[in-house]
């Protein structure tokens, strides 16, 4: 399980315009480069990338990406045309439990590029918007780790959680903790589960893509729930 | 490089029309979809609302709505909403909403109008499914009858009949035995069968409104014969009428019963309430409502309303007679009650007088967007010195209070407010006469105009009297029919249209096609030649037609052609007439090719022939020989 810490900024945009000034990957400069989203800006009018790992494990550290999903999005429309999917070779063998997870054979692999050779593409295709995950410990912190193993430096960059947004609603408050004295189970904040609760249609799990449209639908629904257009991005980043 | 979409493409598979496209041809689709997320009650599409691509429900679901607020149809998962919008414009005329939480796909207009081109079952599909859908919406929701069904279907009891000879009171008696609120008054007809009993016929109806005004208000004694306050000679209807007749005629006439006769012998008696119970939201409300306003600019107020009847109509599939009638009906009874507000604020017309419709009203057939063409018949006493000021007035009050009804000031001076359309019965058939002995250009203008007349407030049976000499004098009249025959000649179908669109080349309506100069305005034009030629006195087109098929003067075996082309043209015109209005565009009679459904243009093109082909024959059947 991943230990890390949130990187959390304070401010994003410096902090990218640091990262643009001291980064020595030319990929890197240009993605800091774009720049990121104000803070204040309405979420009616941001960018967004919904963007999903399949790993070989959950260990950022030893573990590593196999296929990467995302999909741009805003709040009205998730737009399956410009969506990419790439598998990866991962530079340790993977383990036989995670090939039961994700159905991703070893032979599907053995032809796959190496993330070095799609970073520019990754890059290209979330820069200057607003990254969505379901549970940022594995999407930012891998692509973090991976980065650091591959070019002696990492990444950083603002995420919405589309689970931390769950948590937030199910496993905080006065009625979850109710719910934990009398005994009864937390809501499940898991993505099919989340999804449940906003009659989102069930998806096939554990494909880079799928999962990432799934969480770009989540992040829509959440939003028409819960928040309004006019909320500024910087109540939801993280 | 595109990437793979396995679940949306796995699950439009699951469904029509894309369950019948190749596989790789959907795989293909879903990459192009987008996606959004919608919460119970918002709106996906508001009226007016531009749209540009085919909706697929994939969960939740989705009410759409019709323009009035009125539910047209309900759709769950799988289900396709937003072809008419992509097919009509791209102008959403159904609004959507979600009744659920609800996720939808959108598929772009590019790859929706591919699948139509590259695959037949795709087209049809959307192109028939609404179709369908509307039609499975309107006879769940708004069944009307009215059309389809006889006055017989709306009789729900026996008459309630009493003798002439009876008095008020055995009448008033009589009727509350029976719960009834009308009865009818029975004389003996002259029979022609002399050993049997004498034939009874319908002498007057007695209502409980009359019982109210000329019994109860000026006290009346209960012994009174009946005869002396029924209403003699009613107004009555054959059983084997349609409801909508039945309407239209208790609408025309504001009539609250409505006896029904089976080879004159009455057989029931309908009331107002029966046939509302048909059409809840009728025009009969509308013209009711039409008669009680107090002042112009009340009566202007009513204007949406019409338009809102007219729409309504034709969405529960109306014909263009049924429409057409009850249009010109409201328009009268614009007319009426102009009339009567003129006569309050004037006073009492020095000499009696008829005031006319003419043109489309008088023939039934007034759509939206029409301007008002009226005159006057005035007693043979009319003296221009003494009385002419006065009617000056009536028809300025009227054709204002008209205008600022939406019915506009008619551009060829067609009014009565014209003193030279202000003339008295004899002056009238001295100048028809004029128009049928020596057809000039001029002459042969006006008579496409006055030729269709009716009377709508006054002495309206001037109206008829001025229409039989007309019919008779015309009939006999060979030069003139042949010269009417050459002037329907004018205005052409615009065959070319389906091939180059030759289109109007006048003002704002540059690619448009007029519906009404270039397909209704010549069918009525040469139909009514044919209907002068045999000696008609119908008014309506359709009515025309009747009577000319039954003289036998069209060529065998399309006798039906001109009716059907009539009514699709006429069609075409009403539904696009309504989308206009319901889109909040500025109505009119042009159609734009590309608002036109597959459908439309096959047709249009068969009844464009078929004018086309009629406009040979009237040459050919009314030559031109000098006398």
């Amino acid at each position: 399980m991943a230990t890390v810490t949130d990187s959390i900024a304070e401010n994003w945009s410096e902090l990218f315009r640091e990262q643009a000034l001291t980064t020595q990957d030319e990929r890197l400069r240009v993605f800091y480069e774009q720049g990121t989203v104000a803070a204040d800006s309405p979420l009616s009018d941001v960018p967004f990338v919904a963007l999903d790992f399949e790993t070989t494990g959950l260990d950022a550290g030893s573990d590593e990406i196999i296929s990467i999903g995302l999909v741009p999005f805003d709040l009205n429309r998730i737009r399956l045309r410009d969506a990419r999917h790439w598998l990866l070779k991962p530079r340790r063998a993977m383990k036989e439990e995670s090939i039961v997870i994700h159905g991703i054979t070893h032979t599907e692999l053995s032809d796959a590029p190496d993330l070095n050779r799609i970073l520019g593409q990754v890059l290209e295709a979330i820069a200057g918007r607003i990254v969505v995950v379901h549970y940022r410990y594995i999407e930012r912190e891998f692509l973090d780790a991976a980065l650091k193993r591959r070019l002696g430096e990492g990444i950083r960059f603002p995420v919405v959680d589309t689970m931390a947004q769950e948590a937030m609603l199910h496993r905080q408050g006065i009625g979850s903790l109710l719910k934990r004295l009398v005994g009864r189970k937390p809501e499940s904040i898991r993505l099919s589960d989340s999804r449940n609760r906003y009659n989102l249609p069930h998806y096939g799990q554990h494909h880079a893509l799928t999962d990432a449209i799934a969480t770009a639908e989540l992040l829509q629904a959440q939003i028409h729930h819960r928040y309004s257009e006019s909320t500024p991005i910087s109540d939801i980043w993280i | 490089m595109q990437a793979e979409q396995i679940e949306v493409a796995g699950f439009l598979k699951q469904y029509p029309p894309f369950n019948s496209l190749p596989d790789e041809v959907v795989d293909d689709i879903a990459c192009q979809a987008e996606i959004s997320y919608f919460r119970t009650g918002s709106d996906i599409y508001q009226f007016g609302d531009e749209i540009h691509d085919l909706c697929i429900i994939r969960s939740g679901s989705v009410e759409i709505y019709r323009r009035n607020g009125d539910l047209y149809n309900r759709l769950s998962e799988g289900d396709l909403f937003g072809q008419l919008g992509l097919l009509m414009n791209n102008k959403i005329r159904l609004p959507a909403r979600a009744l659920e939480d609800s996720l939808i796909y959108f598929i772009p207009e590019a790859v929706f109008t591919e699948l139509c081109d590259r695959f037949d079952s795709f087209a049809y599909f959307v192109e028939m499914d609404d179709n369908r859908l509307r039609q499975a919406v309107s006879s769940k929701q708004e069944s009307n009858d009215l059309m389809a069904s006889k006055v017989t279907r709306l009789i729900s009891r026996d008459p309630v009949c009493l003798d002439a000879s009876a008095t008020i009171r055995q009448a008033a008696q009589k009727m509350t035995d029976e719960c009834v609120s009308s009865i009818l008054v029975m004389k003996a007809a002259g029979s022609n069968r002399e050993d049997d009993e004498p034939e009874l016929s319908v002498a007057g109806i007695l209502t409980d409104r009359d019982l109210r005004i000329r019994v109860v208000a000026p006290g009346l004694n209960l012994d009174t014969p009946v005869t002396e306050v029924m209403t003699a000679e009613p107004v009555t209807l054959d059983e084997d009428a349609y409801a909508f007749e039945a309407m239209l005629t208790m609408l025309r006439f504001n009539l609250h019963h409505l006896p029904i006769l089976e080879n004159g012998h009455p057989i029931g008696v309908l009331a107002t309430s029966d046939i509302v119970r048909y059409e809840s939201q009728s025009s009969l409300y509308l013209v009711s409502n039409i008669l009680r306003q107090q002042s112009v600019e009340e009566l202007a107020q009513l204007q949406p309303q019409i338009s809102a009847c007219f729409v309504r109509m034709v969405n529960e599939d109306a014909n263009s007679h049924m429409i057409g009638s009850a249009m010109s009906v409201i328009g009268r009874c614009f007319k009426q009650r102009l009339l009567e507000l003129a006569e309050e604020q004037l006073g009492p017309p020095p000499v009696r007088y008829c005031f006319l419709a003419l043109g489309s009203m008088a023939r039934d057939e007034q759509l939206l967007m029409t301007d008002q063409d009226n005159a006057l018949i005035l007693d043979n006493s009319f003296d221009v010195t003494k009385h002419g000021q006065y009617f000056e007035q009536l028809a300025k009050f009227v054709s204002d209070g008209l205008n600022a009804c939406d019915y506009v000031y008619c551009s060829g001076n067609i009014m009565a407010t014209n003193p030279n359309w202000r003339k008295t019965r004899k002056e009238w058939e001295a100048i028809f006469a004029d128009w049928i002995e020596n057809p000039d250009p001029e002459a042969l203008l006006n008579c496409s105009i006055f030729f269709d007349l009716d009377g709508v407030f006054g002495k309206t049976g001037w109206a008829d009297q001025l229409n039989t000499f007309i019919v008779r004098k015309a009939k006999r009249s060979p030069r003139f029919l042949a010269s009417l025959a050459r002037n329907a000649l004018n205005r052409t179908p615009p065959l070319g249209f389906f091939k180059s669109f030759v289109m109007e080349k006048d003002g704002q309506h540059r690619n448009s096609i007029n519906l009404k100069r270039r397909g209704t305005a010549p069918l009525s034009d040469l139909i009514r030649v044919h209907a002068l030629a045999v000696g008609s006195r119908a008014q309506n087109s359709f009515e025309r037609l009747d009577d000319v098929v039954k003289a036998g003067i069209l060529p065998a075996g399309r006798e039906n052609d001109l009716r059907d082309a009539m009514e699709f043209i006429a069609m075409v015109r009403i539904r696009h007439q309504a989308l206009d209005v319901e889109t909040e565009r500025e109505v009119d009679n042009n159609v734009e090719p590309e608002n036109l459904t597959d459908f439309e243009r096959r047709n249009l093109k068969e009844a464009f022939q078929v004018l086309s082909n009629s406009q040979r024959f009237l040459k050919f059947r009314y030559p031109y020989t000098r006398k």
